[in-house]
């Protein structure tokens, strides 16, 4: 039953994605595409239970690894999106 | 369970809060707003996961944020905007990486079902390609490699047989979870299939290959949201996953072409050769003096730019150059292909840094209707997307691809490097047209050279 559900969220989340992203505008794709980047990063939620888990070794370290590269997205995404937003600009605002 | 419902709870806000991210950056008066909304919502996630009770020990953690979050933060801050695309491209391969090692990790610690197994193994899989795939990305596009698709004889044979390896081994192993050699095998071949998919395809097709592993990028995130049973990053992955597929969409269809052509279309180009006919006549040069005599003149002016002026990093100029124009009491606008440049949307942010109004920047469907009122069409290092054998030659290996039909405006100047054919490796019959001028040399000296006439 709990495949079924996690399939449900999976296919409402993916039409509800079609639906949002087709509306925005050529201008904003590349802003669009590191701030979706950033989303992404979301793994890091995965990666901090990896990593503070105490299960191995190993687990620790692949998690550690994890946290480091998903918060580079995160972190990094965002920055970087809001960067780009900020120079985004009508004449009038100037 | 107080705590698991209240993680749960703010999972679901979180998600909330991505989804009106998302819907804010429909409208740039908005998008900033959202960006910030869709970083609480990623805020949120985080911080109540710290809460959860497996965690042990915060050590590791704090090690691995400040880590990522100065290297992200250094990157963020110091990246030039035109070197956007490589950047892109870098963060889509960590977050595949970030994925991969996620589903590694899950393998211990928990008595992992068939159904876990599979989704592990696609979270690796997936991850992998992503990772390696983005590298050689961002390799290309930051020329730390040749742009030009790398292809070799055999290439197809091989590339499908290391499908077919790792379907086996991925089989294997999410039967038989506790030899590790096939764990190593699926890791080993995925970032060897990422690398393989990546470089036959060459530096314009680009905006294809970046949608597209940002959509992977996400896939990978929701894939490791079923092996770990967490439901924020199969909603968040899932997103990311959609919007992808959708700007891979538009790219493809920019350029008139189906995914599997732009993907694989390397492989043919060893074995074809072009027959198409040859463009007789000759092209006519211009000095920039001659340009200012034109423009000076000119009543309506568009600048079509392409991958050459983010390569000239010439948008200042350009946009100095709108300033002139308009004191001059011309009207000038910007007419921005969807592949023009290296990824989606890139030129859009070069004239955006350059401050230009974005209400300026028109969509070729909003340009070519009205192409015939504009004294001057300037083409500022685009090549195939104007070029008119996509409507007129049937032979031609761009033929049905949409373009902006600058030819039809009254005087069209190209400014070019030389006459070197762009990246379809077609000629232009717009650089032999009656009302076509060429401008050969550096675009921004090019342009600079026509300001200074100016005053």
């Amino acid at each position: 039953m709990e495949i079924v559900f996690l399939a449900f969220i999976l296919m409402l989340s993916i039409f509800l994605g079609f639906e949002l992203i087709n509306k925005v505008p050529a201008t904003l794709h590349t802003p669009l595409m590191s701030g979706s980047n950033a989303i992404s990063g979301i793994t890091l939620v995965g990666a901090l239970t990896s990593a503070g888990a105490e299960h191995t070794q190993l687990a620790t370290i692949l998690g550690t690894a994890a946290v480091a590269f998903a918060t580079i997205n995160v972190i990094g995404g965002y920055m970087v999106t809001d960067r780009m937003l900020a120079m985004f600009k009508k004449k009038e605002d100037a | 369970m107080g705590t698991e419902l209240l993680v749960n709870l703010s999972y679901v806000a979180a998600a909330v809060l991505f989804i009106f991210g998302l819907k804010m950056l429909g409208s740039p008066a908005t998008a900033r707003k959202g960006n910030l909304v869709s970083a609480v919502g990623m805020f949120i996630a985080v911080v109540v996961t710290l809460l959860d009770q497996s965690i042990i020990d915060y050590k590791w953690i704090a090690v691995g944020i400040a880590v990522g979050g100065i290297i992200g933060a250094v990157v963020a801050r110091s990246v030039a905007m035109t070197s956007m695309p490589e950047m892109v491209a870098l963060f889509n391969g960590f977050g595949g990486i970030a994925s991969l090692l996620v589903g590694w990790a899950a393998l211990y610690g928990m008595d992992a079902s068939t159904f876990q197994m599979i989704t592990i193994v696609l979270s690796i899989l997936i991850g992998g390609i992503t990772f390696t795939g983005s590298l050689i990305a961002y390799g290309k596009l930051s020329e730390r490699m040749p742009g030009r698709p790398l292809v070799f004889a055999g290439q197809r044979f091989f590339n499908i047989a290391l499908i077919i390896a790792i379907i086996a081994c991925s089989v294997l192993f999410a039967m038989n979870p506790d030899v590790s050699l096939y764990l190593y095998l699926v890791i080993g071949l995925s970032c060897l299939l990422g690398v393989m998919l990546v470089i036959p395809i060459g530096g314009a097709d680009m905006p294809v290959v970046i949608s597209l592993l940002n959509s992977y990028s996400g896939l990978a995130a929701c894939a490791a949201g079923f092996a770990i049973n967490n439901i924020i990053l199969i909603v968040a992955g899932s997103l990311v996953g959609a919007s992808g597929i959708i700007l891979t969409q538009i790219m493809c269809k920019a350029m008139n072409r189906s995914l599997s052509n732009v993907l694989f279309s390397g492989f043919s180009a060893v074995a074809g050769g072009g027959g198409a006919a040859k463009i007789e006549g000759e092209a006519k040069a211009m000095s920039a003096d001659d340009a200012y005599y034109v423009l000076e003149a000119a009543s309506s002016v568009v600048i079509v730019p392409g991958y050459g002026m983010a390569v000239a990093q010439a948008q200042h100029v350009v946009k100095e150059l709108q300033e002139i124009l308009e004191k001059n009491g011309a009207e000038v606008v910007y007419a921005i292909h969807p592949v023009a440049g290296r990824m989606p949307g890139h030129m859009n942010v070069l004239l955006a840094e350059a401050d230009v109004s974005y209400d300026l920047l028109l969509e070729m469907d909003a340009v070519n209707p009205r192409m015939e009122t504009f004294d001057v069409a300037i083409v500022i290092g685009a090549n195939d997307v104007v070029n008119p054998a996509a409507r007129e030659m049937e032979g031609s290996p761009i033929y049905g691809m949409p373009v902006i039909n600058v030819d039809m405006a009254r005087n069209v100047f190209v400014m070019k490097r030389s006459m070197a054919s762009g990246f379809a490796g077609i000629d232009n019959p717009l650089f032999f047209k009656e009302n076509t001028r060429m401008l050969f040399g550096d675009a921004k000296e090019m342009l600079s050279n026509i300001i200074k006439a100016f005053s």
